[in-house]
């Protein structure tokens, strides 16, 4: 507090938000120099659920660590398994048998669309309307289902392992997924009737957070921060890693380079989604879904890197193996840091109001910041 | 018929015969007292539990289903809940005003229900100025709002409190405006009259476009003097944690919150006295039978139709959208309601000049 | 023209606000779209998903035998320490020494059912149970013991 009291000018009023506060969804501190209803100056104070899962992770062998990563982004769990599973296997140089991929391709994109549901009910509520945080929790809990059925779990589903996946689909997987997609489709205008359309929604969007193209590459943020700004991010298009090349989607860009933009991106974002599943949910090829690997995995010597797309951005697992049994070292580049990294950029000189708007855009989620 | 103002008769008869003038009028006083705090904790259940019914409907859930039959005693339990809750003045507080500012809000509210007509012929006090009363009177609410967000010495206390204040003072000329539409079509300020005025026929419908448009206006420019959602940013939550009343526990709390859905009563009251004819019944030109059946209904009951269908619309304001900022807010007001309500009532003055209404 | 966009910018806007009451509204005249679940009510027809992940068990068949031979796989592939085995040697009718399990201590309060001893163990010894209501008044009550008390290994299982 001491060194932020040294900057400002008489008249400003610095405000905590956080660590409890009902904008930050978890424990992030924000200290806010205010000059009435005009923020200043905005800077986060991390470090309040930091849990080391780094250094947790190295004291965990190649199976156990991927389920601690479960805990950095919970809400995209299952792409931050993904990662991990994937950064190994390329380090054991395991040939995941086809069916493997395509059930990890239509979870992760399952989870995408529960993770940007989520956003869209929380975001809503930020702005203070209450009732669409309900709609949305009403389609997510069919994706919390479908996961419960075949995972058995909701939220860390921990189904991902080295070389595939932990258990067969459930008979009724693809039944259900229908089943949800027609829920979606039939419930996805509603989102626009209530929130894209609203006026009151627009005027608080619109204009506000400009992020410029520059900004969002000089700042690394990633995923549809990005993309909101018109730079063309998606790791599932440019490094494409699974059977993401072989699929049709569009990568969704708007040149808004506002808070509306970011919104749009995650909103039609979560139609490509529909669209991925579309295609491969007739399509589960046959066979295993887990390749054989050894009771004990053994990475060689050497350092290995795998990044995905989650819902909020580019995740990366960077791992340096000495040989054994365990990671030397291990390290996540995760997409929240950076993007709350822009926030004293895109927050200076907008009302206290719009802050709210504008970490809702950013989807931020506090255990993928700290870890 | 059985009606309120019969009973209000006969206790005053009552009352005249037994004891000396004085005494009787003292009582009578009491009483009066009594029946509005009465009203005041009744109403406050009521309307708690039926926000929570409207938000739970609105938002596919069951709402309160537990205390009660169909969880209706649940507004009653939370109340002996928030009575014997410690209500904490904190260290760096104002003391006098932190305490005071509650009382204050409430005070207000008790006021305000003075020249409202109930029933036919039943009314607390019958002032030749009652709309005019109304708009003074409730003026002083944002008194207490402010007071409460200066004393409690908290940052998210004050900028609520200070939000509140400049939105209260906009929007008052606007509601004002659009109470002045209705008083130039009935030439007076007195509730009593304004109710007789529309004897055959509310003013929402005799008033034609000028009068659906104020009536609008009215219902936002309320809407936003009470505090409540889409314009409440003096205890938005997801901003300043609960704005003005952040500091405010137990007891305390509960007379702002009581306060602010009495002031709804109030303000929809008004609403329905000025636009929907009190408690006129709903009259369609000659139909001799229909007029007759609707006739048959007591007064108090279209009275308090009449207020809860407005109430019930500033709830479904609340749960449908999101919050406005602060500068648009403003703008809202000095852009758009103000210039077109100024319009309106010009154009209302016309029609009533000329004579062009029912 | 200026008036002509004024009045069209207020009817769009007022449009808008009109679109998300209706659908507001349409939900607080349906309630058979009420999704609530009244959780302790429905518990005779609450059905979990058979593959969820509630608590590990370890299935005694009518004889109070299990299938753990004590192998310690399960202890070894749990990332937290849930998994506790202890062993004793057992005496056979030979007269030889067996390694036997004393107890597989679990400790519900660490696990964080990853699902990964269940995959571990060779002899399917252990299993989720479909169990979520694990609150207790006793922090002590999570550690549970999951052989029954003189219980002892199935035939044939090595």
């Amino acid at each position: 507090m001491v060194e932020e009291l040294g900057k400002t000018t008489e008249g400003d009023l610095i405000i905590n938000v956080g660590p409890q506060h009902p904008a930050t969804h978890g424990v992030l501190h924000l200290v806010i120099t205010l000059n009435g209803e005009t923020i200043k100056n905005v800077e986060p104070h991390l470090g309040y659920i930091h849990r080391s899962i780094e250094k947790m992770s190295e004291s965990l062998t190649y199976r156990q660590f991927i389920y601690v990563t479960s805990r950095m982004d919970y809400l995209s769990a299952h792409i931050n398994n993904h990662a991990c599973a994937m950064c190994v296997e390329k380090g054991l140089q395991i040939e995941v048998p086809e069916r493997a991929q395509v059930i990890r391709v239509i979870m992760d994109e399952l989870t995408r669309i529960a993770s940007h549901e989520l956003w869209w009910g929380a975001m809503a509520m930020d702005l203070g309307a209450l009732t669409p945080f309900f709609y949305a929790f009403r389609e997510r809990e069919t994706i919390n289902e479908i996961m419960e059925e075949t995972c058995g779990a909701r939220l860390t589903m921990n189904y991902m392992v080295p070389g595939g996946v932990l258990q067969d689909l459930h008979p009724d997987f693809q039944r259900k997924v229908k089943e949800f997609i027609q829920l979606y489709k039939r419930k996805i205008h509603e989102y626009d009737e209530l929130v894209t359309g609203n006026i009151i929604f627009q005027n608080r969007m619109k204009g506000v957070g400009y992020l410029s193209p520059e900004d969002a590459v000089s700042y690394g943020c990633s995923g549809p921060v990005t993309r909101g700004s018109g730079v063309s991010s998606d790791i599932r298009k440019h490094y494409p890693y699974e059977i993401y090349d072989k699929l049709e989607f569009d990568e969704i860009l708007e040149t808004g380079c506002d808070s509306f933009a970011r919104y749009l991106v995650r909103i039609r974002e979560m139609e490509q989604s529909v669209r991925i599943i579309e295609q491969l949910i007739d399509n589960i090829p046959e066979g295993d879904y887990q390749a054989k690997t050894k009771a004990v995995l053994k990475l060689p010597k050497g350092e290995f890197y795998q990044r995905v797309e989650t819902a909020r951005g580019e995740l990366g697992v960077y791992i340096v193996s000495e040989g054994g049994t365990t990671p030397y070292r291990i390290k996540y580049r995760s997409p929240g840091f950076s993007n709350l990294s822009v926030l004293n950029k895109i927050a200076t000189g907008s009302k206290l109001g719009d802050l709210v708007a504008m970490m809702g855009t950013l989807d931020l989620v506090i255990p993928d910041i700290d870890r | 018929m059985w009606s309120l103002s019969q009973i209000a008769g006969s206790i005053h008869e009552w009352l005249s015969t037994t004891f000396n003038p004085t005494i009787a009028l003292v009582l009578e006083m009491v009483i009066a007292g009594v029946a509005i705090i009465g009203l005041f904790a009744v109403l406050g259940l009521v309307l708690v539990i039926m926000e929570r019914k409207v938000a739970a409907w609105i938002q596919i859930r069951l709402g309160p289903n537990r205390v009660g039959p169909k969880g209706l005693l649940q507004s009653a339990a939370d109340t002996v809940k928030l009575l014997v809750k410690e209500g904490m003045t904190p260290d760096g507080a104002d003391k006098f005003l932190f305490n005071l500012a509650p009382f204050i809000a409430m005070i207000v509210a008790m006021l305000l229900m003075a020249p409202i007509a109930f029933a036919k012929d039943f009314q607390f006090w019958d002032l030749n100025i009652g709309i005019l009363y109304v708009s003074s009177i409730s003026s002083i609410m944002v008194i207490s709002i402010l007071m409460a967000g200066w004393s409690s010495n908290n940052k998210y206390s004050l900028m609520g409190a200070m939000r509140s204040g400049a939105q209260i003072v906009s929007y008052e000329l606007s509601a004002g405006l659009a109470i002045l539409t209705i008083v130039v079509l009935t030439g007076s300020l007195q509730v009593s009259e304004i109710v007789q005025s529309q004897a055959n026929g509310w003013w929402l419908f005799k008033g034609h476009i000028p009068a659906i448009i104020a009536f609008v206006i009215f219902m936002i420019a309320v809407t936003a003097e009470t505090n409540r959602a889409p314009f409440d940013l003096a205890e938005a939550e997801s901003e300043l944690t609960a704005g003005f009343h952040t500091e405010y526990s137990g007891m305390k709390f509960a007379l702002f919150f009581l306060s602010e859905y009495v002031n709804v009563f109030i303000v929809c009251a008004i609403g329905a006295t000025l636009f929907l004819g009190g408690w006129m019944p709903f009259h369609i030109g000659n139909w001799e039978a229909f007029n007759h059946v609707m006739d048959y209904i007591p007064s108090s009951i279209w009275f308090f139709g009449k207020t809860f269908f407005l109430i019930f619309l500033i709830m479904w304001f609340r749960w449908t959208f999101p919050r406005l900022r602060i500068d648009q807010l403003l703008n809202l007001e000095w852009k758009y309601l103000l210039p077109i309500s100024m319009v309106n009532l010009l154009l209302m003055t016309a029609l009533a000049i000329l004579g062009w209404y029912f | 023209m200026f008036l002509k966009d004024y009045i069209k910018e207020v009817y769009g806007a007022v449009k808008s606000l009109i679109v998300g009451m209706r659908r507001t509204g349409y939900y607080f005249t349906h309630h058979k779209e009420i999704i609530t679940e009244q959780y302790p009510d429905n518990r005779a027809t609450l059905k979990l998903a058979d593959r969820f992940k509630g608590e590990v068990v370890m299935p005694h068949n009518e004889n109070n035998e299990h299938r753990c031979t004590g192998c310690t796989a399960c202890e070894l592939a749990c990332p937290n320490g849930t998994i506790k085995v202890v062993t004793k040697f057992d005496i056979t009718p030979e007269g030889k020494k067996k390694k036997a399990i004393d107890k597989l201590v679990y400790h519900l309060e660490l696990c964080t059912m990853c699902n990964l001893c269940v995959t571990a163990c060779p002899s399917d010894a252990i299993k989720m149970a479909q169990t979520f209501e694990h609150s207790v008044y006793d922090r002590n009550k999570l550690t549970k013991i999951l052989n029954n008390p003189g219980s002892k290994i199935m035939e044939g299982v090595e």
